[in-house]
């Protein structure tokens, strides 16, 4: 497979990178460890046209496409994990829109997401439905030209900051995943209001909070492809959410890896640095390798996307893969760090705490497993 | 619709630059060329304008063809129009004939109401190509302006803030204008990925002196009323002495050494 970008691929994720190594570099530590949302990071992001790279120009995306989604989101991750968690979930927002929306919701609802006029955020996850996509109980009863719905999502990225909602709800009760719906929400819809902010691990200025439907009234012309459709909505878009938590662990781990090493060159016990002892170099060595590999198969999973193959196993594949090796990563981060890797002085601290996000989130490693075993066994 | 011309130089990454020992010359092989950061803020400004006031951007450079890497980026960050002044004939230029050279092209593309340049450039420091500029066009110029105004009803005019050593002053001006500006005056964005895009796709259109009506004894070393003999680093002075006593004591001190030494 050939990742060889294009003169105009490389241009435009060299201005990312810049924006990235200038801007977001330099605030990392701030945006990682404070409570506030990162408003400055998003606004350059949507002012740099980064809020809609790979969707065509007539919807106010950059006509790029997901290979450069992919690479440009590694290097805004690297730069600062917070910010590419925001960058991945606009796109659970926006993708949806452009696979399943009409042309009427693709000009009113998926222009302002990738012009960058406003932040997207996608409802799926519900105290009773986790890894159980097809458990939702947010129920959208039909009345006329509209749907009322009634219930609560939890831990929803972006809620609040976000203009836009896709959000995935049940229209028959006994259907299971045969009745589920997705609907575009706008953030000023009455009866729709952001609730209680999860207090986490790490990521203290990601908003992930409830999506609370109390008789909000939403317009028929407001559901995506159709009644009963919407858990097909909602797996076809973390797939490729998926590769977006695959690269963002990719830009977590290289950030990692790069602070390692450059301390294993500085620190000295018994008398030389301690990159001289084997033990140190082949954490390095290892780290290095499995950066590498994750970010292929993250790559691969993209390209294929691209060219209309099928990339399902391959982004499941890719985010297990990479979120796991983040975790891996940012652990011997730390261990090269010692004692001093266990303080705040250091920023690998943040970034063990920041990876265990990437193998829970969006399907956790062990939801995605069951998904490549069912993509293998079927093939077989 | 205001005209607005930015004048830029790309120089190179003094941050990147080093000394060779033993010549005393600047090493340019291998460092990265940049715009004028002060020229970046003087596009910047332009833009703001241009966000705020309808105005068509010119870009202007005076240099070798790869200049237009630099005409590029001004693209990329929102300027409409770029145009390379290039010939071999241009080269050696010091900064009058750098200024009569821009004042033709300006001539060329005609009307205008506002021309913004950078204070100064990084690698030769002079800060003369903008005020001779003006002259050329003779037109008012304001320097080391540090905040800008514009107020549109007629007669339009300019409020500038410039940056003095001890204070600011507030100068009202009437269009046309030349200003020069300080890098107090904003913080330059970074061009968008759409902008590098269609910087990319866009043809700059090459000035040689034939283009822009030039006097062959105005332009480049000829037309130079100043040449640069050489360039050496100063020898580092290793004699040092600190003076210690109340501020009064030790300015008598230091007259007195200077008085010494025949420095006053
Ligand atoms: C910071 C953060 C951001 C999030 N952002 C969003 C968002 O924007 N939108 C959204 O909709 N959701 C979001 N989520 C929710 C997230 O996707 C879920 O937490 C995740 O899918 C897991 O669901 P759960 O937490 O209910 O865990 P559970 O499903 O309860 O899983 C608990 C454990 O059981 C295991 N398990 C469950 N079922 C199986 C099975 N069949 N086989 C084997 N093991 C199983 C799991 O792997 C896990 O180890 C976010 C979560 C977090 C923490």
């Amino acid at each position: 497979m050939d990742f060889n970008l294009t003169p105009d691929q490389e241009l435009i994720i060299n201005a990312a990178k810049e924006v990235c190594l200038g801007e977001f570099s330099k605030r990392s530590k701030e945006t990682g460890e404070s409570s506030a949302f990162p408003k400055e990071n998003v606004k350059l992001m949507a002012e740099m046209g980064m809020a809609g790279i790979p969707f065509p120009e007539e919807y106010g995306g950059l006509g790029s496409d997901f290979l450069t989604w992919t690479v440009i989101g590694e290097e805004i991750s690297h730069a600062c994990a917070t910010t590419g968690t925001i960058f991945g979930a606009h796109m659970l927002a926006c993708y949806p829109i452009f696979i399943f929306g009409t042309e009427e919701q693709k000009k009113k609802f998926l222009t302002p997401l990738a012009k960058g006029e406003a932040l997207g955020a996608f409802g799926l996850t519900e105290p009773n439905a986790g890894s159980d996509a097809s458990a939702v109980q947010t129920y959208a009863a039909k009345d006329g030209d509209h749907y009322i719905l009634n219930g609560t999502k939890l831990f929803i990225t972006n809620a609040g900051a976000a203009g836009i909602y896709v959000v995935i709800t049940k229209t028959a009760r006994d259907k299971g995943a045969r009745g589920m719906t997705a609907f575009i929400v706008e953030k000023d819809t009455p009866g729709f209001k952001i609730g209680k902010n999860e207090k986490k691990m790490a990521f203290p200025g990601l908003p992930n909070c409830e999506l609370i439907f109390e008789d909000c009234r939403i317009p028929k012309e407001n559901m995506l492809l159709s009644e009963g459709k919407g858990f097909r909505v909602a797996m076809q878009t973390l797939d490729v959410g998926r590769i977006g938590i695959g690269i963002g662990s990719c830009g977590l781990a290289r950030a990692a890896f790069e602070e390692a090493l450059k301390y294993s060159k500085v620190r000295k016990q018994f008398g030389v640095p301690i990159s001289s002892f084997q033990a140190v170099q082949f954490m390095l060595a290892n780290m290095a390798t499995e950066i590498e590999a994750a970010k292929l198969l993250v790559l691969k999973a993209a390209s294929l996307k691209d060219s209309n193959g099928k990339f399902e196993k391959f982004a499941a594949m890719a985010k297990v893969y990479a979120s796991e090796m983040c975790m891996r990563v940012t652990n011997q981060a730390v261990q090269i760090h010692g004692g001093y890797g266990y303080t705040k002085e250091y920023a690998v601290e943040r970034y063990f705490r920041e990876a265990k996000l990437f193998d829970i989130v969006e399907g956790t490693s062990e939801i995605q497993r069951g998904v490549i075993a069912n993509h293998i066994l079927k093939e077989s | 619709m205001l005209k607005i011309i930015v004048c830029i130089k790309q120089v190179p990454d003094t941050s990147e630059i080093k000394i060779n020992p033993q010549t005393n010359t600047l090493i340019r092989d291998g460092v990265p060329s940049i715009i004028n950061p002060f020229d970046k803020n003087a596009l910047e400004e332009a833009i703001k304008i241009k966000e705020k006031i309808p105005s068509e951007i010119s870009v202007i450079t005076m240099g070798p063809p790869q200049a237009q890497e630099a005409l590029k980026e001004s693209l990329a960050m929102g300027a409409d129009n770029a145009y390379l002044l290039s010939d071999r004939n241009f080269a050696g230029a010091d900064t009058w004939a750098t200024s009569y050279t821009l004042a033709k092209a300006i001539e060329k593309i005609g009307h205008f109401d506002l021309i913004i340049l950078g204070k100064q450039a990084i690698d030769g420091d002079t800060a003369q190509v903008g005020p001779e500029l003006a002259e050329q066009l003779n037109i008012p110029q304001i320097t080391y302006v540090k905040k800008l105004d514009l107020v549109m009803e007629e007669p339009a005019k300019i409020i500038a803030e410039r940056l003095l050593e001890d204070c600011t002053e507030t100068v009202e001006c009437r269009l046309p204008v030349l200003i020069t500006v300080t890098k107090e005056i904003n913080e330059p964005r970074h061009p968008s990925l759409k902008g590098v895009l269609k910087a990319k796709k866009a043809v700059i259109p090459a000035w040689n002196k034939e283009s822009i009506f030039c006097d062959d004894d105005k332009i480049g070393l000829n037309g130079s009323f100043t040449q640069v003999m050489k360039i050496f680093t100063p020898p580092v002075r290793t004699e040092r002495e600190t003076l210690s006593g109340t501020p009064e004591e030790m300015s008598k001190i230091l007259v007195q050494k200077l008085k010494e030494r025949k420095i006053i």
